[in-house]
């Protein structure tokens, strides 16, 4: 059979898996809708949760970028899984026992303040629709290769299955698909890896064959000495040292990990375990889950770029092998015979070099570039759809709970059945999808940039509030919303002025210290945390009520007579 | 429960997570950026220990952080009797 029609296998086969989970798990109050009924066994929601995190960035790109930066690529992998070690340590727990349904919630109800539930429904809402667009866009890109139809239809499909199962069955429905999402991820990025691993160094275990020796078909030697040698001869810089400078990657780290930590699509995963302990339980699930993946991406980069430049460099243009002309025809590969001698130059020198290569092509073509068996190839079309599909779902429920919960609810319509409540959180999200469904056709010409918006901008907001809030009883109102604003303001214009008003001006030179606008979500943290406290200090202590949220918060068991049952004060 | 024995719990509970948070910062911050260099002199196998740390060690640390902090805590919450549901005492081995 051939690549395409393993594909329409797996992809139809999958896609019923989803429908049919859907079905089956239909919300009937707002309960299931916002947090599955808060019933999710904490091993399914480690695996949810790890569905709803790795994106179609994690899936697709990111192999594919550490493979051109190498060790600099560190702040990925280690900005994206440290993070849940702040989530598990810091938040979790604590929002777990707080027992609401939204990120904007406890703020608002910590904070009693509906300007601070506003501002929180705000970053929430901008946040998740950065991110949802580029979910989108990886949909429509993996349809576009693997069954070769247009991008636009790519995304409709796309849109009409998660439209289906986020609508009918809220997060409830999302939960047990995203289950099924991860077995499915996990798989397709796990077998190609596997065999890769085997076919360059007779290793099993991808994680050990990235320290292991190349057979000798493929040179024999470390893979890493080699894939050093090969990469400094042909001028790209060794492969292990690292180019950014070190205050960068810091920062960049720091702030992905705060960034993980804030974003609420992931946080609201903790709002569906029934108890303190089991939302402990899931963060170390959800880790483990995510590190089987994270653990396999540098090896997966290191094999990448090695079988990359043994295969193509060199040699005569009209030999290349079958792959190269199916990704050519993408427009994701190009070759361009700058010296005439017919032969392909794939160097460092941007003068001299002649093969231009995407970089989100690393994981989707491995496979092929392997030259592994067809079935092996399509099922990565089908983890790279699980992958995209699990997290839009996820920001879509974050979106429409804003919507329904925070703004109609909790806000301007209190009035409001929880019937009509579950109805417009059911056309919010309709709405949603249709707007993320635009942008995934349309994409803004930036989205792969705008993604490190999204992580600076809910590191510079959320995390801070939300800690200081658990850990600083002392915190009100008027700390946590300047705060926020300053955070999340200082962080906004700075990228803005980066990467959209002054492009040109975006190097180390001009940075702030010498960050640049992908980890500067260090600095809004810092410096929301500085105005919070400053400006917590000239303002009265919250009310005796909130004081006693915290203290309830911070401990597992039964609620103390005092705090059962506080409303919103404000 | 008392307040006291609630700011006694309280106070534990600080302690375990700062002194994880002092690993986790140590092993990621320290290890992987800020010392990855000189420890790129020890090799081990096919790998430089730093580049080694830096993209798969570190990750696996922050794992074992994680299970760390969930049987300490469950055994200060058993300690202090905090249950609200999550099977005091029969899941030990997590």
């Amino acid at each position: 059979m051939s690549v395409q029609i393993w594909t329409f296998v797996f992809v139809i086969l999958s896609f019923g898996l989803y429908i049919g989970i859907a079905i089956w798990s239909r919300a009937g109050s707002t309960s299931d809708f916002y947090v599955a009924g808060g019933g999710v066994p904490p091993l399914a929601n480690g695996m949810a949760t790890a569905a709803d995190w790795m994106s179609a960035a994690s899936f697709i790109s990111m192999a594919g970028i550490i493979s051109f930066i190498g060790r600099d690529g560190t702040f990925y992998l280690m900005g994206w899984t440290g993070g849940y070690v702040l989530l598990a340590l810091l938040l979790a727990p604590y929002l777990r026992k707080f027992g609401k349904f939204t990120v904007p919630d406890f703020i608002g109800d910590r904070y009693y303040s509906k300007t601070a539930r506003l501002i929180a429904v705000f970053c929430a809402i901008s946040v998740s629709f950065v991110y949802v667009c580029g979910q989108m866009q990886g949909a429509g890109i993996v349809f576009s290769r693997f069954l070769e139809v247009d991008i636009t239809t790519g995304v409709i499909i796309g849109m009409t299955i998660v439209f289906f199962y986020a609508v009918l069955g809220g997060m409830k429905g999302i939960t047990y698909t995203q289950v099924a999402q991860y077995c499915v991820l996990i798989f397709a990025f796990m077998v190609p890896a596997i065999f890769i691993s085997i076919l360059m160094t007779g290793n099993p275990v991808p994680q050990l064959g990235f320290g292991s020796e190349l057979t000798p078909e493929f040179g024999g030697g470390y893979l890493l000495d080699r894939l050093d040698g090969m990469s400094e001869e042909l001028g790209f810089g060794v492969y292990t040292e690292g180019q950014r400078s070190t205050q960068d990657v810091f920062f960049i780290t720091a702030a992905l990990m705060f960034g993980t930590a804030g974003l609420p699509h992931v946080i609201i995963r903790f709002f569906t375990v029934p108890n303190v302990r089991d939302a402990r339980r899931s963060a170390g699930f959800a880790l483990i889950f995510i590190a089987i993946l994270y653990t396999t991406a540098p090896a997966v980069a290191a094999f990448a770029r090695t079988n990359l430049i043994n295969t193509v460099d060199n040699i005569e243009y009209t030999e290349v092998p079958e792959w190269f002309t199916t990704w050519e025809a993408t427009n994701l590969i190009s070759f361009t015979d700058k010296n005439g001698d017919g032969r392909i130059q794939y160097v460092g020198d941007p003068e001299v070099n002649e093969l231009d290569v995407n970089r989100d092509i690393m994981v989707l073509a491995n496979p092929e570039i392997a030259g592994l068996p067809a079935w092996v190839i399509a099922l990565v079309a089908a983890g790279g759809l699980a992958a995209a599909l699990s997290t839009a779902a996820g920001l879509l429920l974050v979106i429409s709970t804003a919507v329904s919960h925070d703004l109609m609810k909790r806000s301007f319509m209190p009035d409001i059945s929880e019937q009509q409540e579950l109805r417009y959180a059911r056309m919010a999200i309709f709405v949603a999808v249709l707007i993320a469904g635009y942008f995934g056709i349309n994409p803004p010409a930036y989205v792969a940039q705008v993604v490190a918006f999204a992580f600076g901008l809910a590191a510079a907001s959320f995390f801070p509030a939300i800690v200081l809030g658990i850990f600083n009883k002392r915190m009100n109102k008027e700390g946590a919303i300047a705060g926020m604003i300053a955070g999340f303001s200082f962080t906004a214009l700075y990228i803005i002025y980066f990467r959209f008003i002054n492009p040109a001006a975006d190097n180390a030179e001009n940075w702030l210290f010498g960050i640049s606008p992908e980890g500067i979500g260090t600095m809004g943290t810092l410096i929301n945390l500085m105005v919070a406290l400053t400006v917590a200090r000239f303002a009265d202590d919250p009310p005796e009520a909130v004081q006693n949220i915290v203290e309830d918060i911070r401990l597992p068991g039964e609620p103390d007579k005092t705090t059962s049952g506080t409303e919103n004060p404000a | 429960m008392p307040e006291n024995r609630a700011h006694e719990y309280w106070k534990s509970n600080i302690r375990i997570v700062l002194s994880l948070l002092a690993v986790w910062f140590f092993i990621s911050f320290g290890c992987g950026i800020l010392f990855v260099d000189a420890l790129d002199t020890i090799r081990i196998g096919g790998f430089k220990l730093g580049f080694w740390i830096a993209q798969q060690g570190s990750i696996f640390v922050f794992v074992i952080l994680i299970f760390v902090y969930i049987h300490l805590m469950d055994k200060l919450d058993d300690r202090y009797n905090v249950d609200d549901g999550g099977h005091a005492g029969d899941e030990e081995e997590i």
